[in-house]
């Protein structure tokens, strides 16, 4: 048998409909047959089908129903067969005039909790988020989370495995307990934010791939949960980050600061988006902790130029931030922002007692902060010796490479 | 339906210097818990201190506890539950001294 190589149209669609209903046609067929592992398989099958059979009779008017059609018909079949532990698939009773429930939860959300459920650890929430809910495969999850293949392929497997030995249901949670299981979700999507937006190692700065998908998800969780202000804050940080992700780096892949960057090729429609999120979010008293960050992204962004920086509103920020969100790296940043308000000097009095933060003690930037300010006070030997710090704890090539070029350039005492 | 065991681990050492009036308390959450979950209550005990465990491995009986650390085995419940959601709101109501807590453990169907 001959397979016909598919055209790069039907491919296009493949894609689409990989990239914007994977999640849709998983949870559909998850809810039909009750077991992950069937359902990540006949979903993988329908997809493969879909190239050879589009290539022939055309791409369906509705792509993604036909695929939830072709995967749950063949899960069905398998099942029959299968002999093992379901999942537990809440039953759908809600009629239509339910007023008890405010909203119909779509199949997405329940697999969303699924892979966020609390019982599961951080790693293996998010390995499975991007395996089951964005539908990227084994080999490149590992390779968002820099381990090897079959680590990750073992992570995947033993969550799988406790979802069903502990019985942990295909369910939305109920309203009590909704709002700690949804900070839950927003925690996993934003591990994959701040992953993607400085890779902990390799050779670029940006992981555009991780952002987009963060960016994906968080639109996800938009549609499904429209009235939620946590979600519109992350929704609005990472179309924030997004805006600026092309301007991080040279063409060469040299890192750029904050300072360098050319504010003129940010996005500008994505950075009007992330406003106006972030403005929705903080209505909500108290605000979410992603909202008081998506504002402080919104002081950066709305700056014309680096020196008109509200350094005074950002302490005030993370002022507030700190009240609501105590956390050494969070007081890192502040000191930071201290540190261009009120002058070097004064950043450095505010480092001073966060060097003996047991969470900060392999983390980069208290050295490398420490080291700018420093080095902007023309303390030179101090400054090198802290440069030298941030360079062993820095495994990112792009920020080596600056934090290189800082200690070479040190040499000489004038501040620049 | 499944069955989950309920452990309650204590730190022992601040366990035995509770005075009276605190152990009452406890006893009295115990009773509470006991009342609240009845339906979903297949057993559960209290255990003796660790000083009275005795081990057993392949090269014969020791005393002590099976494994030494500061929090040990102080007792146990066996519900039953739907599922790890319901399984997990019945033990968030056990009560657990401060240093202490609870491990939730599905029970193997057979």
């Amino acid at each position: 048998m001959t397979v016909p190589v598919p055209g790069a149209d039907v491919v296009a669609a493949v894609e689409a409909a990989h990239r914007g209903g994977w999640a849709l046609v998983l949870a559909a067929t998850v809810r039909g047959c009750g077991d992950l592992d069937v359902a990540q398989e006949c979903v993988q099958d329908a997809y493969a089908r879909a190239l050879s059979v589009w290539g022939e009779r055309g791409v369906p008017d509705n792509p993604v129903a036909w695929l939830i059609t072709v995967a749950r018909h063949r899960a069905i079949d398998l099942h029959r067969r299968a002999d093992k532990l379901p999942l537990l698939v809440e039953e759908i009773d809600a009629p239509a005039d339910d007023s008890d429930q405010p909203w119909i939860p779509d199949d997405r959300l329940r697999l969303i909790f699924v892979c966020c459920h609390p019982a599961l650890s951080r790693p293996a929430q998010a390995a499975l988020t991007l395996r089951l809910v964005c539908g990227l495969t084994t080999a490149e999850v590992a390779r968002a989370f820099l381990v090897q293949e079959s680590t990750m392929a073992a992570r995947i497997t033993r969550a799988k495995k406790k979802i069903s030995a502990a019985r942990i249901p295909y369910r939305v949670p109920p309203p009590e307990e909704l709002p700690t299981r949804i900070d839950a979700v927003l925690d996993v999507v934003h591990l994959l934010l701040s992953t993607g937006h400085t890779a902990p190692a390799g050779p670029t700065l940006v992981r555009a791939d991780l952002l987009d998908r963060a960016l994906d998800l968080a639109r996800m969780l938009r549609t499904l949960l429209p009235a939620d202000p946590g979600v519109a804050a992350l929704l609005a940080l990472i179309l924030f980050t997004d805006a600026r992700k092309h301007t991080r780096t040279a063409p060469d892949g040299r890192l750029l600061l904050l300072e360098e960057q050319d504010r003129s090729r940010w996005d500008a429609t994505a950075l009007d988006e992330a406003e106006t999120f972030t403005r929705e979010a903080l209505r909500t008293r108290p605000p979410h902790r992603f909202a008081l960050l998506a504002a402080i992204a919104g002081v950066h962004a709305q700056a014309p130029t680096w020196a008109d920086t509200d350094w005074a509103e950002l302490v005030a920020l993370y002022d507030l931030l700190l009240r609501t969100w105590p956390s050494p790296v969070v007081a890192l940043n502040r000191a930071v922002a201290v540190g261009f308000l009120r002058g070097p000097e004064a950043g450095l009095v505010e480092l001073e007692p966060l060097t003996a933060e047991p969470q900060l003690a392999s983390y980069p930037y208290l050295a490398a902060s420490r080291a700018d300010f420093l080095r902007r006070l023309g303390r030179v030997d101090e400054a090198r010796l802290a440069y030298t710090e941030a360079l062993l704890l820095t495994e990112n090539q792009a920020e080596r490479d600056f934090l290189t070029g800082r200690l070479a350039g040190s040499n000489t005492r004038q501040p620049p | 339906m499944a069955e989950y065991l309920i452990l309650i681990y204590s730190d022992e050492k601040s366990d035995s210097a509770q005075s009276e009036a605190e152990f009452a308390e406890v006893m009295a959450g115990h009773n509470a818990f006991a009342e609240r979950n009845g339906p979903a209550l297949r057993g559960g005990n209290a255990l003796t201190s660790t000083d009275a465990a005795t081990s057993i491995r392949a090269d014969g009986v020791t005393d002590g506890p099976f494994m030494e650390s500061k929090e040990a085995l102080g007792g146990y419940y066996l519900i039953e539950a739907i599922d790890l959601d319901a399984a997990l709101a019945v033990a968030k109501q056990v009560p657990f001294s401060a240093g202490g807590g609870l491990e939730v453990r599905p029970i193997r169907p057979m």
